[in-house]
């Protein structure tokens, strides 16, 4: 077993340097490393290239490192709920590249597979095609999108060994195991870190050789972004 | 009269078939589940990742870590699956789903459809739309006839920047359901107490109109 755990939360972030490509598990505020982006947005590190399916809301999650200015660009399916967010980017102070919600998680997801391109009939005749190989398949049309790879990626797992092993909860998971895989380095907060053998091996949901360091988040508050009830 | 967003929703209810995967949209498609026939069995798929989604959950049981691709908290059925994005995006691109309902901001007589950016104002993103629309064989569109400013949705070619191609099977909308044929739009149904005329008006597309158009049932 090789020992991922680490003991604080700048010891998770250790590393991380202006102008590098971080990616963010989490679809909306579900499934988000809280605890890392908070850590973040405390460190004086700016020119980010953030990959992540939702840029956050004002005052949490991604939305943190936005107002502090210290994202340059941003890689996202979705960015609405965010009038910091909306500010910079007609400003031209935020470079944005929205791509199809499948695209990005399959993009991540070859990253961390090797495998450096695939063809996608998404987006095939809008303007995401412009300046893509096009190429028909039994008669239909796709594009090339090219894998994405990080020098960071912070998941948020429900349970966590300290190989590294992960299970998820529920919609947190979402793309959360893909990006995972596609992080040089990559940082998993687990809400419970468990003895090593506690973990079914049959359940695991990310194999601990994705993840390079992993700690019990100090705090997680799991904001509801739209809370619906049955009337 | 024209219908009101339940009366499009219920309408498109009516187009669900027994033991089938659907994808519902935000907005007006998710009302959908509101209306579902008492004799037929649908599983619905949210691509944030799961298939079995079920009702809203009761006051005081919502959960943080359950919600569908429009962030609302949300219950699973029994049978239910839970899955990351890629699978999610796996069963759409694979053509798993036999059915997606989404809204629209134009649709055009070859079945284009935009509905995500409009030029010059923000622009929120795509999310899974143009993954939805580019590998489904069965996309009907739930949308008004008319924008807010009464110009007609339904164009000889869309106006905004494109969502998808030649993609759309049909329309509902508050005055007619329309098939996207490869010939164009044909008018199928009238809602009630609209005339043909009025839809007619409306469109801003050739409408093929073959023989008496019946009205809409409920």
């Amino acid at each position: 077993m090789i020992n991922k755990e680490v003991k604080n939360i700048s010891e998770a972030i250790m590393g991380v340097q202006s102008g590098m490509t971080l990616m963010f598990g989490g679809f909306g505020l579900c499934g988000i490393a809280e605890n890392s982006i908070m850590a973040l947005s405390k460190k004086e590190i700016n020119n980010l290239i953030c990959i992540s399916n939702n840029a956050g809301i004002d005052e949490f999650g991604l939305g943190l490192l936005l107002k502090r200015k210290q994202i340059k660009k941003m890689i996202s399916s979705y960015v609405g709920e965010n009038v910091e967010f909306e500010r910079q980017m007609l400003s031209g102070e935020l470079d944005v590249d929205l791509i199809p919600q499948g695209s990005l998680a399959e993009r991540c997801r070859a990253g961390g597979a090797g495998i450096p391109a695939f063809y996608t009939p998404a987006g095939f005749g809008t303007e995401v095609a412009i300046g893509k190989e096009e190429r028909d398949f039994n008669g239909k049309p796709h594009i090339l999108e090219h894998a994405l790879v990080a020098d960071f990626a912070f998941v948020k797992a429900w349970k966590g060994d300290c190989a590294g092993n992960l299970i998820y909860k529920g919609t947190a998971r979402n793309f959360n195991p893909l990006m995972a895989m596609a992080g040089k380095i990559t940082v998993a907060e687990v809400e419970e870190l468990v003895p090593l053998g506690e973990l079914d091996p049959n359940q695991i949901h990310t194999p601990g050789i994705f993840v390079q360091r992993i700690i019990k988040g100090e705090i997680f508050e799991k904001r509801i972004e739209n809370r619906t009830v049955r009337k | 009269m024209a219908l009101d967003k339940k009366g499009i929703a219920q309408r498109i209810a009516q187009e669900l078939k027994n033991n089938t995967y659907v994808n519902l949209g935000i907005g007006i498609p998710t009302l959908v589940a509101n209306y579902i026939p008492a004799n037929i069995n649908v599983e619905f798929q949210s691509e944030n990742g799961v298939l079995g989604m079920g009702p809203f959950p009761i006051s005081g049981n919502e959960d943080a870590d359950l919600i569908n691709a429009g962030k609302q908290t949300i219950t699973t059925m029994p049978g239910a699956a839970i899955f990351d994005s890629a699978i999610s995006f796996a069963m759409i691109r694979g053509r798993h789903i036999q059915l997606t309902v989404l809204g629209a901001m134009e649709v055009s007589e070859n079945g284009d459809i935009a509905n995500w950016k409009i030029p010059g104002k923000m622009v929120k993103g795509m999310g899974g739309a143009m993954d939805l629309v580019a590998s489904s064989d069965n996309i009907i569109v739930a949308m008004t006839h008319t924008n807010r400013s009464g110009k007609s949705k339904l164009l000889k070619k869309c106006s905004l920047p494109i969502t998808g191609i030649n993609c759309i099977s049909k329309i509902v909308s508050d005055l007619a359901v329309i098939e996207v044929s490869p010939e164009g739009f044909v008018l199928l149904e009238r809602a009630p107490g609209v005339s043909v005329s009025d839809i007619v008006k409306s469109t801003d597309a050739n409408l093929i109109i073959n023989g008496d158009i019946p009205e809409m049932k409920f």
